[in-house]
């Protein structure tokens, strides 16, 4: 997860670690399970270092033994406005294997309709589990939202094989 | 009438359904041999105008085939009388269909209602049944709404009710949600869900990936014939966060 994530998430008001942790939880809902608790404490020592987050100790209570109140500097600030308004996208590496295809194609390798289908079985798998995660969560969840966000790309995907198979099933019959 | 072999519910071999002649042939459904368990949810998908809704229509016996055999709980529907096939499509089948066809001019209930009346339920055994099927679709609250009044994914719900009506061996459904937005999508898929636990079998026709990836098996249609078919059930693929990159 990029630090400014964790730098953002603590932008409404100066947060204890565990604070932090429940609001990603509760905004990934089950994909945030895998989230490793020390990866977030080790964002934020270098969030510290960097001069973006201030750490502050509180008065221990008893029963409550962490006392560091994390918060933003004003360079912190500057760093999560800039993030807001930054364009960038994640982009699928397509290419790879549109030229798997065409590569097991040209040596007589490997069957490209095989290939296709094979990836095409481990997209519903994942479609499945995503799927059944969505079907899980209550209705308008912050998480349904982003689970519906992975279905649709997933979809977006098993569309493209789609075409890919039936391109490659006609090449097969000619000659 | 009913096979001893009541594992199965729906089987097909060489099914075959044309349309025109000679030169303006088309072979709508080729060749097709297929088995349905009892319990199982199978899909079955492919392009626009592949023949699969064909298909399904001629495994429940809203049509009849040009050519090979289909049973349905044993009895064989290609080639009963049309009163017969009648009855097995009443008793045995509930459809459900991406328009919905409700009676607009009609309550939930009512609708939920009519195939047992038409069945030869008393009105009081109807009325209960209906009730019934409706808080079983999480609709108890809408029972006395016009269509009209209510949601897609609300009017979908309230057909699966209907088609639950007399206890179908099996619900068949073509496109159920090809008129729905994802939350609709979202409450039809949870409903098909708990039926298909409870152990309703279903066959369901859509291109909608989403219905395909929470079957048992899904079969792949193109030009009316068979393509291939993957089980889904099983195998899991690891963490769901490495999906959106929230794995270092």
């Amino acid at each position: 997860m990029r630090q400014e994530v964790v730098l953002a998430m603590l932008a409404k008001v100066p947060s204890h670690g565990y604070e932090l942790r429940a609001r990603l939880g509760e905004a990934l809902g089950p994909l945030g399970d895998a989230m490793n608790a020390g990866q977030i404490y080790v964002t934020l020592g270098r969030l510290e270092k960097a001069g973006l987050v201030t750490c502050e100790r509180t008065p221990g209570l008893p029963d409550r033994p962490e006392r560091k109140v994390y918060g933003l500097t004003p360079a912190g600030q500057q760093r999560v406005s800039d993030w807001l308004i930054e364009v960038s996208w994640p982009k699928p590496d397509l290419a790879e294997f549109h030229l798997k295809l065409i590569a097991a194609a040209a040596a007589k390798l490997a069957d490209p309709v095989a290939i296709v289908d094979t990836q095409r079985r481990e997209l519903l798998r994942r479609l499945r589990d995503v799927q059944r995660a969505a079907m899980a969560e209550p209705d308008n969840s912050d998480a349904a939202l982003l689970l519906e966000g992975v279905v649709l790309r997933l979809q977006a995907d098993l569309h493209w094989l789609e075409a890919c198979e039936q391109n490659w099933t006609i090449r097969k019959r000619k000659p | 009438m009913i096979d001893t072999d009541i594992g199965q519910v729906i089987r097909a071999r060489g099914l075959r359904k044309d349309y025109g002649k000679d030169d303006g042939l088309v072979r709508a459904v080729d060749e097709f041999d297929l088995d349905v368990a009892l319990g199982e949810m199978l899909a079955i998908m492919g392009p626009s105008g592949c023949g699969k809704s064909t298909l399904l229509h001629l495994l429940g016996g809203l049509d009849r085939p040009s050519g090979g055999q289909v049973w349905l709980g044993g009895q064989r529907l290609d080639t009963i009388g049309e009163r017969a096939l009648a009855r097995m499509r009443r008793r045995s089948v509930g459809f459900v269909f991406q328009a919905f066809h409700l009676m607009d001019e009609l309550t939930a209930t009512e609708n939920v209602e009519l195939p047992a009346l038409l069945a030869g339920s008393s009105q009081r055994a109807a009325r209960r049944r209906a009730t019934e099927l409706l808080e079983r679709v999480g609709l108890a609250d809408r029972a006395g709404f016009m269509p009209s009044a209510l949601s897609g994914g609300q009017r979908q719900r309230v057909a699966v009710a209907r088609a639950l009506s007399n206890e179908p061996l099996v619900v068949m459904a073509d496109e159920p949600t090809g008129n729905l937005d994802t939350t609709a999508t979202l409450e039809v898929l949870r409903l098909f869900d708990a039926l298909h636990d409870a152990g309703q079998t279903f066959v369901i026709v859509t291109h909608d990936s989403r219905i395909a990836a929470t079957a048992d098996r899904m079969i792949s249609m193109r030009d009316g014939a068979f393509v291939d078919e993957t089980r889904l059930t099983g195998g899991t693929t690891g963490s769901l966060a490495a999906l959106v990159g929230l794995e270092s």
